[in-house]
């Protein structure tokens, strides 16, 4: 049996674990409620402009963007995939990459090649030995990106798109539910296809476009791509915490179990000693 | 009483304005354009500059945007304000930027490994987690 020295040490150990993970718990509690209020903020913008894009996808016949079309053969696919810079935040980016994996396991063994492009330090780890072509990366987002940070990587992919270096683009990320739930998502974003309008606007007409429809599509498009990604890292940040936060919470409990675990042997091994000294005395004293 | 239309300013990190206004004035890529309510469906390309709304009380407000896109419907319109400036040449250099970043990570790597391989190591790592989870479970049941 430790002797009672030895518990007592592991005890403080544990004891200042227990401290860090519950601050830490309390960190990602606060961070996860600023990137809760972000996720809302960005929501009028994406709103907005999916409108728009849905208007222009009925409105006008003569120029169709490449964005809105099938393409007629797939022979390549691209990935966008988000995960957390930092680890500590459970499950979270392997059940991502466990289900991205699969998706490019399938395309793969249907003779797809794949590109990918990374967003978080996680997924360029993890990506860049797999075999895949990792095309673009960036890392260290911090807790408040902005959408410029985003722009070069997203135009990689884009430049890809447009040079039929691939032939359709999925956005993989977490998306947050509430604090206990985050669910993978693989959504795709090109070509896009955006749902049927209301009736008022299935009648036929048309934009006035300046300077002129292709420039302007172009450009409308580009933010609309960038503005779905921009809005799925915010989200991932938001999972990110929120599973941070449930596992600090479970290792600060696991540290409590296994302290009161811990104090219970102390106890009994205090009580052994002692009860060896004092029959140690009585023996003692019996022999005098 | 004046017409007025619906009108939303927002960019990409939040809102910027949504209310009733009798007109909006923005600097388009071909030049100034003012807005009235009942104005044909249009779409066009902002400028850096400001945007003005005159609201249903009269009122005048200013906001100032790098850019964007301005979108006319019948019943509102839309004001997608960029948050940064957008140059060609800067888009450029940022997805050259991310693919040395991405060469980069590739070259300090370790050794590529197969899809199976990578199914494996997640599959440890879950099962880690999953048994940290039980751990806890049994514990609690005592």
């Amino acid at each position: 049996m430790a002797s009672g020295k030895e518990i007592r040490t592991q005890i403080g150990s544990i004891k200042n674990t227990q401290k860090i993970t519950s601050a830490m718990e309390m960190v990602a509690a606060s961070k996860m409620r600023k990137a809760q209020d972000r996720m809302a903020a960005t929501r009028p913008y994406a709103d907005k402009i999916y409108n728009v894009i849905q208007h222009l996808a009925f409105a006008h016949p003569e120029y169709k963007h490449p964005y809105l079309q099938d393409r007629e053969e797939t022979k390549r696919v691209g990935y966008i995939i988000v995960s957390s810079d930092r680890g500590l935040c459970g499950g979270l980016n392997n059940n991502l990459f466990k289900t991205v994996l699969k998706d490019i396991k399938a395309k793969s063994d249907a003779g797809l090649e794949v590109d990918v492009c990374a967003i978080g330090q996680k997924a360029s780890t993890f990506l860049k030995r797999l075999p895949v072509n990792l095309v673009s990366q960036k890392v260290q987002l911090g807790d408040a990106p902005q959408v410029h940070d985003l722009i070069g990587t997203v135009k990689v992919m884009l430049d890809a798109y447009n040079e039929g270096q691939i032939d359709s683009l999925y956005f993989v990320y977490n998306e947050f539910v509430n604090t206990m739930t985050q669910e993978n998502k693989i959504v795709r974003l090109l070509p896009a296809k955006p749902e049927k309008p209301s009736e008022e606007l299935s009648h036929h007409w048309d934009y006035i476009y300046e300077p002129d429809a292709k420039d302007v599509l172009d450009d409308l498009l580009v933010r609309y791509i960038e503005s779905l990604v921009y809005q799925g890292v915010v989200e991932n940040i938001a999972c990110e915490q929120a599973s941070r936060m449930i596992a600090m919470k479970n290792a600060s409990d696991n540290a409590g179990d296994l302290i009161d675990d811990l104090q219970l042997v102390y106890n009994k091994a205090r009580q052994a000693a002692i009860t060896q000294e004092i029959s140690e005395i009585v023996a003692g004293a019996a022999a005098v | 009483m004046a017409m007025t239309i619906h009108v939303d300013i927002v960019s990409a990190e939040n809102q910027i304005f949504s209310g009733l206004a009798q007109a909006v004035f923005a600097s388009a890529v071909m030049g100034e354009v003012g807005i009235y309510p009942r104005h044909t469906p249009m779409l066009t390309r902002l400028k850096p500059g400001e945007v003005r709304v005159l609201k249903e009380n009269g009122e005048e407000e200013q906001y100032y945007v790098s850019g964007g896109m301005l979108e006319v419907q019948p019943h509102v319109i839309t004001v997608l304000a960029d948050t940064a400036l957008r140059a060609a040449d800067v888009d450029e250099a940022a997805a050259l930027q991310a693919k040395a970043d991405a060469e980069k990570a590739i070259k300090d790597g370790s050794a590529k490994r197969d899809f199976a391989e990578a199914q494996k190591e997640l599959a440890e790592a879950m099962a880690q987690l999953r048994a940290i989870e039980r751990l806890r479970s049994s514990s609690k049941g005592r």
